[in-house]
């Protein structure tokens, strides 16, 4: 079995690292730049970097901040927020990003997909999913950092990014996010059971046991990992540890 | 020994160099980024980067003019690192979207991995291990201080097909397929993995490469 990644996930917002709960009440964590050297040390596997209010007021994310942040960084950092053209996917992997993640504006133009995968390799196109449960049982696909309702199923949604081209999806849950109550293993099972690119979950990270949960029952490939992280509740090495006692194959740096 | 070599990096068009940049400045080098043939000569070491189809990596090469350039350096035996689309070049041809010929510093083929066991998913996207063809195969090349346990960074669909078992530097197993995950000629590597992005580990790879460019006859 190929080895679970762990992705430590830093939602930017001006010059902070901040954790939204349920995307909403936003609460300042640290900077970016120490806290992605902190985990970069700690043995991260990767780590996302979103800019959380960039597609919502239509701006560009800080190319400078994230250069000074990738600067002492040697793993790969998909990076996302308010990306709307090929410029902006240059600009991003010119600031040091490997990966882009792009939510709000392929759900308005999933033709941009295409477009950016034959410019840049599905390996760097990543697609981001904010997704939320529906009183019927089904998930919407929300933009706009979970503010903006779409009306457009999430299963379907995906799938037909998959065509498209992307190369791996970033699946946060919206009623999870930020809760640590556990990641919702029914939302991630409905990616995880057809996707043939790698599924990253996020939203709901709580503990140790939360995270063998997604990688046995929701069969996912990577854990994106917040607020379980940035509050030291458990550290990279430990949660790393713990999988491996449990037969779950991670990188251990020496 | 050269104190303060001069290292290019090859700008063609593809790729994010930031990081790349980033690793050989952390060991004190400060990369040159260049498409000028000239600066490319009169380097001490020369890397090949990149990300992206086969096609589009020669394409951006031959557009500059720098196929024979880096042949002509190449037949020197230059130190000279080709990073995952970089080092496929280095092989005579690839077969993503067609056949296309590559540099042919060394002879062999880039394809795409077969099927591979429990439906693995391709891209491979992650860290893996490397291995040597056999023992002490790494002793006189820049992985000699790389250990079986230490893991490097992969994003790669396609892989490296040398024909000659001379040229295979390492092996990796993924989805149950073996397959060359670093070549070598001389004074010539290609890694089909991310040094630059594979922590203190590749890092470490970066840092024998640059003593090579200092210490090399």
């Amino acid at each position: 079995m190929k080895n679970i990644r762990i992705i430590p996930r830093l939602d930017i917002k001006g010059p902070n690292v901040v954790k939204p709960v349920q995307t909403e009440a936003l609460r300042i964590v640290g900077s970016p730049k120490e806290l992605a050297h902190r985990y970069y040390k700690e043995g991260a596997d990767e780590l996302i970097y979103l800019d959380i209010v960039a597609s919502l007021y239509g701006r560009n994310l800080d190319f400078e901040l994230l250069k000074s942040v990738a600067q002492s960084i040697f793993i790969p950092i998909t990076v996302g927020g308010g990306i709307r053209s090929i410029h902006d996917i240059n600009n991003v992997l010119r600031s040091g990003a490997d990966k882009v993640a792009i939510n709000t504006y392929v759900v308005k133009h999933p033709e941009f997909i295409s477009e950016a995968v034959k410019k840049f390799g599905s390996q760097c196109i990543v697609l981001y999913v904010e997704a939320k449960k529906q009183p019927n049982g089904s998930y919407e696909v929300y933009t706009d950092g979970g503010r903006e309702k779409t009306g457009i199923e999430v299963v379907g949604w995906v799938k037909k990014a998959i065509d498209l081209g992307v190369g791996e999806i970033l699946l946060t849950s919206i009623d999870k996010d930020g809760t640590r109550a556990g990641f919702d293993v029914e939302l991630l099972k409905k990616i995880s059971s057809f996707s043939p690119v790698p599924v990253i979950a996020h939203g709901g990270a709580g503990n140790v046991d939360s995270l063998k949960e997604a990688v046995l029952e929701a069969k996912v490939d990577a854990l994106g990992i917040s607020s379980m992280f940035h509050y030291n509740e458990c550290s990279i090495s430990k949660a790393k540890d713990y999988l491996a006692k449990n037969d779950i194959n991670v990188r251990i740096i020496s | 020994m050269i104190e303060k070599p001069t290292i290019a990096i090859v700008d063609y068009g593809v790729g994010n160099l930031y990081s790349l940049i980033g690793a050989f400045k952390f060991f004190g080098v400060d990369p040159v980024v260049t498409e000028d043939a000239k600066t490319l000569e009169e380097a001490d070491g020369v890397v090949i980067p990149g990300v992206g189809s086969f096609e589009a990596g020669m394409k951006g090469l031959q557009l500059r003019g720098l196929v024979d350039t880096v042949k002509k350096i190449a037949k020197n035996n230059k130190p000279m690192l080709g990073i995952c689309l970089g080092a496929q070049l280095m092989l005579s041809e690839g077969h993503e979207f067609g056949i296309f010929e590559g540099l042919g510093i060394m002879k062999g083929k880039v394809s795409h991995f077969p099927p591979l066991a429990g439906n693995e998913k391709v891209p491979q996207v992650g860290w893996n291990t490397m291995a040597p063809p056999e023992n002490n195969a790494w002793a006189e090349s820049i992985l000699h201080s790389h250990q079986d346990s230490d893991q490097v960074y992969f994003v790669h669909s396609y892989i490296l097909e040398p024909e000659s078992e001379e040229n295979i530097l390492a092996f990796s197993t993924y989805g149950g397929h073996r397959f060359c995950s670093a070549i070598k000629r001389g004074n010539i590597y290609g890694f089909q993995f991310h040094p630059e992005k594979s922590g203190a580990a590749g890092l470490k790879l970066i840092d024998n490469f640059i003593t090579l460019v200092k210490t090399h006859q």
